[in-house]
């Protein structure tokens, strides 16, 4: 096997139900209603799962939402964009825990 | 790319190469007649001719990569006087309200300007399906006034409100020569109120994915193209990339080919099946022939079951009903909110 993640399993997500074709039903019911159009629109819920997609690495997602971005009508910009917000809060993440860092050295320090 | 496909000896340029293609689909492809069964619309008939869409030709001043006609500079296909008047004469036999010019760049032809005035006398809603462009050519600096001036509906191909989508599409510098002559329009009262002069844009997605919702993004078109340029515009229309002639080239040569027609099945929408524009819409070639539509006739398909195949042998009530030549290329028009010369369907 040359890669974990092949492009095609994507469209056998469903199969993810073959063992537990209950609880698959409650994912895709609770999954569809949280993308209908509701206080966000569809176009903007697409760019956060876009932004999601790259914190979270999963390759699937960021190729399912780009394409989904594109058809919402979102431009590369505004995507690039959603994309820094993820970079931006994953570095943040990082960054903050130095306030742990600072703590942890000002108590053993004289 | 500055030449058609026929002129790069490119074997897509074959309509039988391109069904070929079409004809050899995965299990994992549905035939299209099979959905179309399931919706009962097997076989799909007409419901009537409200529109007499006339192809006058292949010749055109760009060489847009996504051109589903392979239409080109280097394309010489062109109608006749000889067959425009037969076009002229069904339209003065006939109640057809609606005339939609298309090429090409229909302008280019010699007959185009004939075909406007005496389809205007005849009380004939007029559309002409522009590129923008060509009315910055020379010989074309008084199109935008006779277009004016006989109330011709303007549907114009803008696939982006910003330069860059615009021009990977449609040609290095076409958006800023389309946006000279939407200023141009708009001086001459299109899409602007109280001037019955309509101009309606037409979006494209920029590659192998579905367009999105009309109204969203033609409020995008709206602000943006008002914000930076100051152009107005009546409405957007949202056109579904067809996997025929040159997207068809694109799709393969980027091995986008199998994703985007699952992505059309998947999208197939029984609401926009019945919706289709073939189903009130008559096609006629350069050279006469009768189709069902625009793609059709670019697939050498043409109106078959017993109708009638040319326009000298018009007869209405045996093409009003008539059966309608349907393929994998069809999902192209019944993906999600469905796609027609008008934009969505549903």
């Amino acid at each position: 096997m040359s890669s974990y993640y092949h492009q095609d399993d994507l469209g056998r997500f469903g199969d993810v139900g073959k063992n537990a074709p209950g609880l698959w039903e409650k994912f895709q019911a609770w999954y569809n209603a949280v993308f209908a159009p509701g206080a966000l629109s569809e176009r903007e819920k697409c760019l956060i799962a876009l932004a999601v997609s790259h914190a979270v690495q999963c390759p699937y997602c960021i190729d399912a939402y780009t394409q989904a971005c594109l058809e919402k009508g979102s431009n590369l910009e505004q995507m690039t964009e959603a994309v820094h917000v993820a970079a931006a809060i994953r570095g943040g993440a990082s960054l903050v825990h130095s306030v742990q860092m600072r703590n942890v050295a000002e108590n053993l320090s004289m | 790319m500055t030449q058609s496909l026929l002129g790069r000896e490119h074997p897509l340029s074959s309509a039988v190469e391109q069904l070929r293609v079409l004809n050899n689909f995965s299990p994992a492809q549905t035939p299209f007649d099979e959905n179309l069964a399931a919706s009962g619309l097997f076989p799909l008939t007409a419901t009537g001719i409200e529109t007499l869409q006339i192809n006058v030709g292949k010749l055109c001043n760009q060489t847009c990569h996504h051109c589903h006609v392979d239409a080109a500079p280097d394309r010489k296909e062109i109608m006749t006087r000889e067959t425009a008047e037969l076009c002229l004469d069904v339209l003065r036999d006939s109640e057809i309200p609606k005339l939609d010019i298309t090429g090409g760049a229909p302008e280019l032809n010699p007959n185009f300007r004939r075909l406007v005035t005496e389809a205007r006398r005849l009380d004939r809603h007029v559309m002409d399906r522009c590129n923008l462009s060509v009315l910055l050519l020379p010989s074309q600096k008084d199109l935008g006034h006779f277009l004016a001036a006989n109330q011709v509906e303007i549907i114009a191909s803008l696939p982006y409100f910003a330069a860059e989508r615009t021009d990977s599409q449609r040609g290095a510098g076409v958006f800023d020569k389309s946006v000279e002559a939407l200023r141009r329009l708009n001086a001459l009262g299109y899409g602007r109120e109280g001037t019955g002069l309509t101009i309606n844009l037409v979006y494209n997605p920029t590659g192998a994915f579905l367009p999105p919702q009309q109204e969203a993004v033609e409020a995008d078109f709206k602000r943006e193209l008002a914000a930076r340029h100051g152009i107005v515009f009546n409405a957007l229309y949202v056109i579904t990339n067809m996997p025929i002639s040159r997207f068809l080239e694109f799709l393969l040569r980027t091995n986008n080919y199998d994703r985007y027609m699952q992505r059309l099945i998947r999208a197939y929408n029984p609401g926009a099946a019945a919706g289709v524009m073939c189903r009130n819409t008559l096609s006629v070639g350069w050279d006469g022939s009768l189709y069902d539509c625009d793609f059709n006739q670019m697939l050498d398909l043409p109106i078959s079951h017993g109708a009638p195949a040319h326009i000298r042998d018009f007869a209405r009530g045996r093409l009003d009903r008539r059966r309608i030549f349907t393929g994998q290329h069809c999902y192209g028009c019944t993906a999600g909110a469905g796609s027609s010369c008008g934009g969505a369907t549903v």
